[in-house]
């Protein structure tokens, strides 16, 4: 088991820096930084003296190695637009962030885990055929279409709920939905998948035979065990969901990491970007380490592979 | 049925050809049925879109904005009404349906090539091969795509071209990971070993033995992953750094929409249910096509 963590650690940290020095890269692909950043009336001495300024005339591994260790510091340079360190600005705004996705993952498994369930329970049933719909639906429904229908419904026709901002927990409510109903497909389907391979086994029969009453068989024998493989991938889609939070966040104005990350596009505030790509990696790196490990640890069947 | 039953021998003639079999279950395929229906549809608009589409998708006219559609109490002159700048709104749908499956199309494409000669290569090898393409898996599930799709168009300019490059360089991982896992299955079949004691070339039985046990699985990644780039062109259009204006595709059309949302929530409905027909259409040709060519794999 310590072995196998080991490993494991060994490879998220390799691929943590690989990312490290694509989003690093992503700097270069934008041509000259220096006379992007002076903007377009600069004249060749100020793009010479800003390039001087921010280093942009030294080779890119040294530039990459200086960037990557002030990182590790948790210090990501000055936001281009705010003129502010960037780690207090994304630190700022990364709560908001964690609480959709920790509501959005929560959503997601309080909907998708019972509804498995019961297709699981009656396969072929009018119950399964909802669910399989649903989550054949789920998949083709573009987030930010989505969304916008919530507004146009829930606040604008019927006035329950506020459109956008983040003042109180109403305002999470949609936001919540509409980036959770992203990871439902996947955990109803695993859910159910599972639930139908448990329901078959020896295990159950016994339990059955024995005279448990059902709904112990079903909870305390059944889900219990189906249940493992659900929890990973809930990790796993976690770490994605964060990352695209930021079409969530920009439908509903909430001011979190997503939306920061979008208005610094927009803004050609590299540095910004830059960290937060690599803070974005960085939890799906973190989930899905986490997610092999408790999978480990509850299977070891998985450890030698 | 009762003949065949008793005879073994007239069973084996009067039985279904594999062909037979084929179609049998093809068209006894609901899901396969409605979803190709609906991206057969699609294609022929979008083939067809200057002889389908009533007016010019880039035609503006001040004095025809913001007209409703028919069943709104419009006119049949625009059917489904006009935007902010008076352009027809079937005709600019009509043209979006060209770029969400150029989008879809030419990205599965590409990525389906890096993915599968990826996946290939090291479901067959294996060892260090297999290491490496296993890391650059992990390396890439870890970039949050949205994100990097977002900052290089950014970058680099909204045209269909990089749009088309930046998702065909990020979307290959699934095309990785489940034709390495198709290979390393194939691979221990017989035939294979036949193949290799024969003295056939590496790249021989990759493309005559390996290839053709695993198109079924490529060909469900490719309707897969045209849905989820057409979705992420979308997203990004909406976004406003994809396809730039005045391009008609649906994303931007939902984009452009959204200001007028409160008096005019048709100008969203429409482009995001043409957009959700159309991914919904390709998920389940893809869901049946899966269960038709390889029912072994039914989840």
């Amino acid at each position: 088991m310590f072995q196998f963590i080991l490993k494991r650690l060994g490879l998220a940290i390799l691929v943590a820096f690989t990312v490290s020095f694509i989003s690093f890269s992503l700097l270069f692909l934008a041509g000259d930084p220096a006379a992007a950043l002076a903007g377009e009336t600069a004249s060749g001495e100020d793009i010479e003296a800003l390039r001087h300024l921010y280093g942009f005339d030294r080779p890119m591994m040294v530039q990459y190695g200086d960037w990557l260790f002030s990182a590790l510091r948790g210090d990501f340079g000055e936001s281009y637009y705010f003129k502010l360190p960037v780690a207090g600005l994304i630190f700022d705004r990364l709560s908001i962030t964690m609480t959709l996705g920790v509501c959005g993952i929560a959503f997601a498994l309080l909907t998708a885990v019972p509804l498995g369930v019961a297709a699981a329970i009656r396969p072929n049933s009018l119950i399964d055929r909802v669910a399989l719909f649903l989550s054949v639906a789920g998949q083709a429904l573009p987030s930010f279409w989505f969304g916008l229908i919530l507004i146009v419904v829930f606040s604008i026709k019927l006035r329950w709920l506020p459109p956008s901002g983040t003042a109180t927990w109403q305002h999470f409510i949609m936001p919540t939905i509409v980036l959770g109903y992203y990871a439902m497909p996947a955990i109803m389907r695993l859910t159910r998948a599972g639930m139908l391979e448990v329901l078959s086994s020896d295990y159950i029969r016994t339990a059955r035979a024995k005279g448990a009453p059902e709904m112990r068989v079903m909870f305390k024998h059944a889900l219990r065990n189906a249940i493992i493989p659900v929890v990973s991938l809930a990790a796993v889609q976690m770490g994605f969901m964060l990352g695209g939070s930021i079409v969530v966040e920009s439908i509903f104005a909430l001011h979190g990491a997503g939306y920061l990350a979008w208005e610094s596009i927009g803004r050609n505030d590299l540095p910004t970007v830059q960290a937060l790509i690599l803070i974005f990696a960085m939890f799906y790196i973190v989930f899905t380490f986490l997610a092999d490990v408790l999978n480990a640890w509850l299977d070891p069947r998985m450890r030698s592979s | 049925m009762s003949d065949a039953m008793t005879d073994p021998l007239l069973a084996e003639i009067v039985g279904p050809t594999p062909g037979q079999m084929l179609r049998r279950r093809i068209f006894g395929h609901q899901g396969l049925l409605i979803g190709g229906t609906v991206v057969a549809l699609l294609v022929l608009v979008a083939i067809f879109a200057p002889l389908l589409a009533p007016h010019d998708p880039y035609a503006q006219s001040l004095v025809a904005r913001m007209k409703p559609p028919v069943f709104l109490g419009g006119t049949w002159e625009h059917p489904l009404g006009t935007d902010h700048l008076g352009r027809d709104y079937l005709s600019r749908l009509i043209y979006g349906a060209r770029v969400s499956l150029l989008i879809g199309l030419v990205t599965a494409v590409i990525s389906g090539l890096i993915g599968s000669v990826m996946g290939v290569c090291a479901g067959y090898f294996g060892g260090r091969v297999d290491a490496v393409v296993t890391f650059l898996i992990n390396v890439r599930l870890a970039m949050p795509v949205v994100l990097v799709a977002l900052a290089v168009v950014a970058i680099l300019g909204g045209s269909l071209t990089v749009m088309i490059s930046v998702l065909g360089l990020l979307l290959w991982d699934r095309f990785a990971v489940v034709l390495r896992a198709s290979t390393r299955q194939v691979r221990e079949r017989e035939y294979v070993a036949a193949a290799q004691a024969i003295g056939a070339s590496t790249p021989r039985i990759l493309l005559a033995e390996i290839m053709p046990n695993i198109v079924n699985n490529l060909i469900v990644v490719v309707t897969l992953e045209m849905a989820h780039a057409i979705l992420l062109e979308a997203a990004l259009s909406f976004l406003g750094l994809g396809v730039q204006p005045p391009t008609p595709s649906w994303g931007l059309m939902v984009s452009e929409g959204k200001n007028m949302m409160l008096f005019e929530p048709w100008l969203v409905m429409i482009p995001g249910a043409v957009l959700f027909v159309l991914v919904l259409g390709i998920n389940l040709m893809g869901d049946g096509l899966r269960d038709v060519a390889a029912p072994e794999n039914r989840s």
